[in-house]
């Protein structure tokens, strides 16, 4: 079996370690659990730097580094605007101002903060379809790391899901949030060891950036239609062009990504805000969002240049045939792939089906940019360091959906609806419980993820369809005490359905099936949109609008459910200004100190990559 | 909590620093990598950091305990 990626007992033995730690710290971690605060919150007790790694590394998922890397090789550097426009400015914000509140009214839950601030429909609402979200992207994080593993090194897909699912699960059951934070900072170090030596050796091989910018530029001009040279290496210029590869224009960039889906993800999502509230301070959980934006901000380097390398190295050693693709027969004329990137196909019984754009070019598989390049340039050794780089980031964007999923699904729900009153006992062992149903759920949607071809822009799909709204619905709440309960749960109803709407009558260019939009309009939309990437933004810029409104409108014409007294602590005037014991701190590691620090690099990185 | 992340992260990359520097050692320069030895320099840089947080895991503890010893007597 020449050229299949074949590991070595080196690569078997750094991957064994990495599972022997991973659970040895859960085994740990067991026997400080004697409370379901110490299971779902770790006990409030974590320094800044750790939750601030582990909120980084939760968000690290499969969709992050597979996603990423292919976004690198399709539209090139301007995939940084979902980490300089898309995420920084948001992290600063939920830091400095949403995190008094969460931390501050001692919810131990996002939509526990729902129910406090507003009433009880409000919380369910949020609560049963982000305990929905969490089971798909968990899911679909197994079946990526399943299929992958058995196209590179043929590992049974089967064996290689269940495995998973068992390691996450052991190490949560035993130790909870904690184990999961503990384990997302080794995954954090591993990500940032296994692929910093796949940037180097790439760059270096192309005569590092001058090389790399040379040969996108190139890329830019072939593509049938060209598109100017700057467009795969620069980040603002190409939107202002009339074609780029994105398909998005300045003003959909910036309010639809740069603000609504930015800031919903990272100011509502409780996968990530569970981090900052198990810190051991108010000043922690403040400090957590901005420790983490430093290596946000640098984790283009890490992800979206290995893409882009991928389109354009010729490794020494040649591509070695992925292990999956061993005993398929070619078709007659098979095209080739760009760099390291495969061409995608279908296999029709036992043979390869290769796929064709309108100008005659085979579509390539991006999401196998990153995990080409891995296999074209590392040798034995290396390998298993990169592989367990893979792994663990799978693994962390996994075990932090679970997390966030029994804590939700416990206090939320559990103990709101199901069970009332209960002993603290019986919560923690409900919370392990549901831990164990959640994987299996995990499990169900890994599989029913693995019939659908274009799983992740359906998810995509669903976040825009959820995540849009509740921004409005957070600010207004947080930021306007006038805002009433019914009012809310209007909003978000009305915002979900203006996304269905807007979704059911637009249409990308080039659309072919209706999951791309255009259900309602039967192939006459009443807006064409130049890309799938400038729908999903509009219709987060619609759905957040009409949430606003709606809830703005509904306020106003029914009564305030909730007295000023209720509301301390919850609402920006309601609540005093305090210092939050931050006079003592240095004056480096104050959050405003932090926030400026980061805000200001960031800026400098958009400039420089202009 | 009493388990400072740092010692297992320490022992972990010190572990797998010390598998990548012998088997680079063993198998020389790889063709593959430009013919660089990458096990071996990048598996000292991972012993490097992995030794690194041991000792800063090892210092925190060490306050951690004189504190511990101080306040009794006081």
């Amino acid at each position: 079996m020449a050229g299949v990626v074949q590991l070595g007992y080196v690569d078997y033995a750094v991957l064994i370690l990495y599972t022997v730690f991973v659970l040895g710290i859960g085994w740990t971690l067991k026997r400080f659990m004697h409370s379901s605060t110490d299971f779902f919150l770790s006990g409030r007790a974590i320094p800044a730097w750790i939750t601030g790694l582990a909120f980084i590394s939760a968000n690290l998922g499969a969709q992050e580094v597979i996603g990423m890397g292919a976004s690198g090789a399709k539209y090139g550097m301007a995939t940084s605007h979902f980490y300089w426009l898309g995420a920084i400015p948001a992290m600063v914000f939920v830091a400095l101002l949403m995190m008094p509140f969460y931390y501050g009214s001692k919810a131990r839950s996002v939509p526990e903060f729902l129910k406090l601030r507003f009433d009880e429909k409000t919380r369910a609402f949020n609560a049963l379809s982000f305990a929905a979200m969490t089971i798909m992207s968990s899911g679909v994080s197994m079946y990526v790391l399943a299929k992958l593993f058995w196209i590179l090194l043929g590992w049974n897909f089967h064996a290689s899901l269940i495995a998973s699912a068992i390691v996450v699960l052991a190490y949560i059951f035993l130790g909870g949030l904690t184990s999961a934070i503990y384990n997302e900072v080794l995954q954090f170090f591993l990500i940032v060891f296994g692929f910093l030596p796949l940037v180097l050796l790439g760059l270096k091989d192309i005569g590092w950036w001058s090389g790399l910018t040379a040969r996108m530029s190139e890329a830019a001009l072939r593509h049938v239609p060209a598109f100017p040279e700057h467009s795969l290496t620069r980040v603002w210029q190409p939107l202002s062009d009339s074609t780029n590869p994105m398909g998005v224009e300045w003003f959909g960039m910036v309010m639809g990504l740069g603000f609504v889906l930015s800031f919903a993800y990272w100011c509502t999502d409780f996968l990530v805000i569970q981090r900052a509230m198990a810190a051991e301070s108010m000043s922690a959980a403040r400090r957590t969002p901005l420790i983490a934006a430093v290596p946000k901000m640098l984790f283009p380097f890490l992800v979206i240049v290995p893409g882009m390398l991928a389109l354009v190295v010729a490794p020494k050693g040649g591509v070695p045939v992925p292990a999956g693709e061993v005993g398929l027969a070619d078709a007659p004329h098979p095209p080739a792939g760009q760099g390291v990137i495969p061409p995608k196909f279908d296999v029709v019984d036992n043979t390869k089906v290769y796929q064709y754009d309108a100008a005659g070019k085979p579509e390539l598989d991006y999401d196998m940019a990153t995990p080409m390049l891995l296999v074209s340039y590392f040798p034995a050794g290396l390998l298993g360091l990169g592989l367990t780089a893979l792994m663990a980031s799978f693994m962390s964007g996994m075990a932090g959906n679970v997390t966030a999923f029994n804590t939700v699904c416990t206090y939320d729900i559990y103990q709101s609806y199901i069970a009332p009153n209960r002993s603290d006992q019986h919560y923690l062992w409900t919370g392990r419980m549901v831990t164990v149903l959640g994987l299996a759920l995990s499990v169900l949607a890994a599989y029913v993820a693995s019939h659908f071809n274009n799983i992740m822009e359906i998810l995509q799909l669903v976040f825009g369809f959820v995540n849009a709204p509740l921004l409005a619905t957070f600010l207004l709440g947080m930021f306007w005490r006038r805002t009433t309960g019914h009012g809310a749960f209007s909003g978000l109803v009305a915002g979900t359905l203006a996304a269905t709407l807007h979704f059911g009558l637009t249409q990308p260019r080039g659309a072919t099936t209706l999951l791309k939009g255009g259900w309602l309009t039967a192939g006459h939309p009443l807006h064409v949109y130049r890309s799938e990437m400038a729908l999903s933004f509009w219709t987060a810029i619609w759905a957040f609008s009409l949430c606003l409104t709606v809830t703005v409108v509904v306020s106003l014409l029914t009564r305030r459910n909730k007295s000023d007294e209720e509301l301390r602590g919850l609402v920006y005037s309601m609540t005093p200004r305090a210092d939050h014991g931050e006079r003592g701190l240095a004056w480096y590691a104050r959050p405003a100190v932090l926030a400026i620090f980061v805000l200001g690099a960031t800026l400098l990185l958009n400039i420089l990559f202009w | 909590m009493n388990l400072d992340v740092r010692t297992p992260t320490g022992m972990l990359f010190s572990l797998i620093g010390a598998i990548l520097v012998l088997y680079g050692l063993i198998s020389g320069p790889s063709e593959k990598a430009l013919g660089i030895n990458v096990d071996l320099w990048w598996g000292l840089l991972l012993v490097v950091f992995g030794v690194a947080m041991l000792w800063l895991a090892w210092r925190a503890g060490r306050r951690k305990r004189d504190a511990a010893a101080d306040k009794p007597a006081r």
